[in-house]
């Protein structure tokens, strides 16, 4: 079980939180205005993952703590984290 | 008779009480604590399991945890405990065990046929078998079900207590012996917060009948100082009986400490199990080498048996497991064993590989066979001779007992569960553990350093170094040792010349044969080899066998045992306990039950409970001898005519503030937001970014820039963190705070034609008036002079107020409006009679109808969704297939003869096409009884839906039975116009 430091409450333990997905996936339409998009580009935005074996940007929420969302840093092939940093800001 | 008898005054427990105990009904006595492997074999029961495939008759192996075959069923007041390992019960007074995958007993096992068809049943017999038809796979089930597998599941739930606990230190070591010790020694000296656990009721075991001295004492001398030494310090915490189970990512370790295996006395509290979650800065890991069995013909009777066992049962146990033994072995350890065996009076004779070693066995009488091995043993119901290859042939000897060591086995798993690799070492004969894991390290046997000396000195390396990364100082200093076995020679494997009888694995029945056949047709990876054999699976997860089998699988393959590798090692080392693992978190307190703020108030009123998610909230309320569909059918009444009170604070509630909540709004939901005004709602309709709806809910507008969204009951959580993900990562330039007060909140609402009459009575501070206070409108302020909020939505289509107080001041406003509504006799109503309103109403549920896959096309919802703005699933939505008319849409449905009711689970078919296969069109999602218009009603999920009203079909439930034919109709059964909830 992973040790997560939440950059708002410290190292707690992975069950106080939720996975969020990978963090480094960009939504192509935009910043929130529909910028318009094809359905090929948008079908692989939402369906298509990357599963890379090693470092993975990916977002979680201290869902049993502060419930903010935060951006974890793992090796998917360890677990170890290399960094945790509030979301949104790793960008 | 076996000829295992008790050595007086040998053992640990010489002088313990005798306790009797039974096993298939036959009463047996023997010593508190020793194990009931111990006990059985001392009371002659040499069979007492039964194999999973071919129910050869089973006995004790080994000594440990590592032991394949001897499983049985604990039968305890609390349940039967199936699958109990023998070797690791302690005995207690009125035990009663039973063997188990066998009918009637073990001893007479008249599936052991299946044995004498083994030629029938080779490598993947059942894949290759019973492959089809579908059909008739209900027979097979039966017929493998009674003939493969181990205990039987307990028919009812285990009453023992279990508990869990959190535990945090510097260093945790794994497992107690020699290496253990020191390590813990060194760390505790030092001031380190330690750890200690060993899954045997003792420490030092491994040093039970070693002549070595330590630091000039006798070995267990030495042991028992280490361990009298580490009782006094606070800083350390030891934990016999306790299993490192599973060793996970930054420190993370799961331990099982068994606190007994009797039954709890009176008023005694101790649990049964303790599952102990740790968080370590690193573990060392000193759990040993588990000794490898050789492989020969018929090497699975009862009284085969590893050298270390057979050493064991005396030194720990003081059981003389036989009085005539053959040892067969490589290594001067076994003619130790041997001398001791044959001091204890047993006549044993050594076959070792080898040309020459120890002379210790042959001093003490015993007679030593050099270059010799065992081919094959006989015996009905076990071994009663052995056969011995040597230079001069080969010759059958009477034996009882017929004990191998062919090498050792680092017990690695728990450096290798966090990824870590297995190495194969030539030299040494045995996996090793490669490169270091992070927050791991291996000392002792268990990382293929099987001398003493050289062990203790990695202990104390070990240990001092982790120390020292904690800035920790250490003192102390590597022990001597004398006297103890030098190094051995390479054990090698023998090829056996009966393959078909000779196993690898005994718990699975896998053979030397079933490998060679699944190499031979073609699988290579010892990942596929296992699945397809079933080496290695299991209880024991092959902890005595697998080495064997990959050396096998190599020889067939022609490559070197290196190119093989091994399997996966994953968590758990052994099989834990269902029961440690949930603790005290069975069955209620899984999850947290959450109840309402005037639950009392609804138990009082006589309420039908209904756990809803994760709330229990009154179904409805009986009132003296109505059944359940009365009390519904009253309750729904009395809101289509008159007036209701119904507990909806369940719902979520989420308040949003700040200049951009309006922008927010029309990014997150289908319609539009920019027109609406302060003091007036608004329904919206939430989707993925994939099209599907994802919640819906009323928004009112309670000031300029001051917005509170309610959201369905089970969707709270998920709205609030979908709206903070889509902040904190997407949209960080909008101004908009996000706050959930469902819990700060009670909300009750008034439904019915009468509604506004009881509302009228206790509301202060506003014009209840249709025209000063409108549909979709929210007032600020009081209700029986309590502050409140008051929304005029309905979700029963009657005219509906929404009142919502401080959670504190919660009962007395249910009172309040119960006292206001006593001239129109107004009764509470439940969730259930609230299903019913809305199902006649035409209402969707995100999580019924909206089943994940709908969107608001689906649901005829397609004006919810505006064309002049962006909103999240916009784009999925204009995927071609989201508008293809053969989707799944919402439909109503009425049984065409009225007086018939609707079956449950029913899908929607033509009627000729019964039992097709992929008739099935659609399926009925709700239904229920209306009284509203005295029959049956339903919604449905129907292909292509929305152009069939007025269809007939045949409503099926291929479960059951239950049929009825049925109309498609408009969802909308009740006011499709909507008056009633606007007058
Ligand atoms: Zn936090």
């Amino acid at each position: 079980m992973l040790l997560i430091s939440c950059p708002y409450c410290g190292e707690r333990p992975e069950e106080e939180f939720a996975f969020g997905g990978d963090a480094s996936v960009v939504p192509p339409n935009g910043a929130g205005e529909g910028a318009p998009v094809g359905t090929e580009t948008f079908a692989d935005y939402l369906y298509l993952r990357d599963n890379p074996k090693g470092r993975h940007r990916e977002h979680w929420i201290h869902r049993y703590g502060c419930q903010r969302w935060i951006e974890v840093e793992r090796d998917t092939v360890t677990h170890e984290i290399h960094a945790v940093r509030v979301a949104g800001e790793g960008k | 008779m076996t000829g295992a008898r008790r050595v007086p005054g040998a053992g640990l427990l010489a002088g313990a009480p005798a306790v009797s105990f039974s096993f298939d009904g036959r009463r047996h006595t023997g010593v508190a604590g020793e194990s009931l492997a111990t006990a059985l074999l001392a009371n002659g029961e040499r069979t007492i399991a039964r194999s999973f495939k071919y129910h050869r008759p089973r006995g004790v192996m080994g000594v440990g945890n590592e032991d394949p075959a001897g499983l049985v069923t604990l039968a305890r007041p609390s349940g039967d405990e199936p699958n109990s390992r023998a070797t690791m019960v302690e005995l207690y007074d009125g035990l009663a065990a039973r063997g188990q995958n066998a009918w009637p007993s073990v001893r007479w096992d008249m599936t052991a046929v299946t044995d004498l068809l083994s030629p029938l049943f080779p490598a993947g017999f059942y894949y290759k078998t019973f492959m089809g038809p579908a059909a008739a796979w209900p027979l097979y089930e039966k017929v493998i079900r009674r003939i493969a597998g181990l205990g039987a599941v307990p028919a009812t739930p285990d009453t023992e207590l279990c508990t869990s606990t959190h535990a945090h230190g510097d260093l945790l070591i794994a497992g107690g012996g020699a290496a253990g010790l020191q390590a813990a020694l060194v760390a505790a000296r030092a001031g380190a917060r330690v750890l200690l656990a060993d899954e045997n009721p003792w420490f030092g075991l491994g040093l039970l009948g070693e002549d070595a001295r330590i630091d000039g004492e006798p070995a267990q001398t030495w042991a028992k100082a280490a361990l009298e030494e580490l009782s006094g310090l606070e800083n350390v915490t030891l934990l016999p009986r306790t299993t490192v189970a599973g060793r996970y990512e930054q420190g993370f370790v799961i331990l099982c400490e068994k606190l007994r295996d009797g039954p709890a006395l009176a008023g005694d509290p101790s649990p049964r199990w303790r599952l102990w979650k740790l968080r370590v800065g690193s573990t060392i890991i000193a759990t040993g080498a588990i000794e490898r069995p050789m492989v020969f013909a018929n090497n699975d009777r009862p009284g085969v048996m590893t050298v270390g066992a057979v050493g064991a049962y005396l030194n720990r146990y003081g059981l003389l497991v036989g009085e005539q033994v053959v040892i067969a072995a490589s290594d001067d350890d076994a003619h130790r064993v041997a001398s001791q065996l044959a001091r204890a009076g047993a006549e044993v004779t050594v076959a070792d590989t080898r040309d020459s070693g120890s002379g210790v066995a042959a001093a003490a009488g015993v007679e030593v066979l050099w270059r010799s091995r065992v081919a094959d043993t006989a015996g009905r119901g076990g071994v009663a001779g052995v056969q011995i290859e040597g230079p001069s042939g080969r010759r059958w000897i009477s034996a009882t007992i017929a004990a191998s060591r062919g090498g050792w086995s680092p017990a690695l798993h728990l450096y290798a569960q966090t990824g870590g690799k297995a190495v194969w070492d030539d030299a040494r004969a045995m996996f090793v553990p490669g490169a270091p894991e992070i927050g791991a390290v291996t000392v002792g046997p268990c990382n293929g350093t099987m001398d003493l000396a050289a062990a203790l000195a990695e202990a104390t390396a070990a240990s001092s170094a982790v120390c020292g990364e904690l800035g920790y100082s250490v003192t102390s200093a590597v022990p001597t040792v004398d006297g103890a076995d030098t190094a051995s020679g390479i054990p090698g494997f023998a090829t056996p010349a009966n393959r078909k009888r000779s196993f690898v694995d005994v718990q699975n029945d896998v053979t030397i044969a079933d490998l060679d056949l699944a190499v031979r047709e073609g699988y290579r990876s010892i990942e596929h080899v296992k699945r397809y054999t079933t080496l290695g699976m299991g209880t024991d997860q092959g902890k005595l066998g697998n080495i064997n089998g990959i050396r096998a699988i190599a020889e067939a393959r022609g490559e070197p045992m290196s190119s093989v590798g091994t399997t996966r090692f994953r968590p758990p080392y052994v099989p834990l306990p269902i029961g440690a693992v949930a603790a005290h978190m069975s069955p209620e307190h899984h999850h947290p039950m959450r109840r309402t703020a005037i639950h009392d108030l609804h138990a009082q009123a006589g309420c039908v409970w209904l756990k809803a998610g994760a709330w229990l909230r009154p179904q409805f309320y009986r009132r003296g001898t109505e059944t359940d569909l009365e009390a519904v059918n009253r309750e729904v009444l009395a809101v289509r005519n008159n007036v209701g009170l119904v507990d909806v604070s369940t719902l979520g509630k989420i308040e949003l503030a700040g200049p951009d909540v309006v922008t927010f709004l029309n990014r997150i939901y289908t319609n539009g937001w920019s027109t609406l005004k302060p003091g007036m709602g608004r329904y919206g309709l939430m989707l993925r970014e994939d099209g599907v709806v994802f919640d819906d809910g009323v928004t009112m507008r309670l000031g300029e820039s001051h917005y509170v969204m309610s959201t369905t009951s089970g969707g709270a959580g998920a709205v609030r963190e979908w709206m903070t993900r889509l902040l904190e990562t997407r949209w960080r330039d909008l101004n908009v705070a996000v706050v959930p007060v469902t819990e700060q909140w009670f909300a009750a609402a008034l439904a019915g034609p009468m509604a506004r009459d009881v509302l009228a009575r206790v509301a202060e501070g506003f014009d209840v008036s249709n025209e000063a206070f409108p549909f979709m409108g929210a007032r600020v302020g009081k209700i029986a002079g309590i502050p409140a909020r008051v929304f005029r939505i309905s979700f029963s289509g009657e005219m509906s107020y929404e009142i919502n107080v401080p959670s504190d001041r919660a009962v007395e406003l249910w009172k309040a409006l119960l006292e206001a509504g006593k001239p129109e006799a107004m009764a509470p109503y439940g969730v259930e009679s609230m299903g019913v309103l809305r199902l006649e109403k035409g209402h969707f549920v995100v999580g019924r109808e909206a089943d994940g896959r709908t969107t608001p096309y689906d649901l005829g919802l397609g004006r919810m969704v505006s064309s002049k703005k962006w909103f999240i699933g916009k784009e999925a939505l204009d995927f071609p297939e989201m508008k293809n008319p053969q989707r799944r849409h919402v439909v109503g449905i009425v049984p065409v003869d009225r007086k018939q009711r609707l079956p449950g689970s029913a899908h929607l078919i033509h009627a000729d096409q019964i039992d097709a296969v992929g008739a099935s069109q659609g399926w009925i999602v709700s239904s229920a009884w209306s009284p509203t218009f005295d029959h049956d009603i339903a919604l449905a999920l129907l292909d292509g839906g929305q152009a069939r009203h007025g269809e007939r079909m045949l409503a099926y439930a291929p479960i059951g039975g239950g049929k009825a034919d049925v109309e498609i109709v408009s969802p909308h059964f009740y006011d499709p116009d909507g008056g009633r909830q606007i007058g």
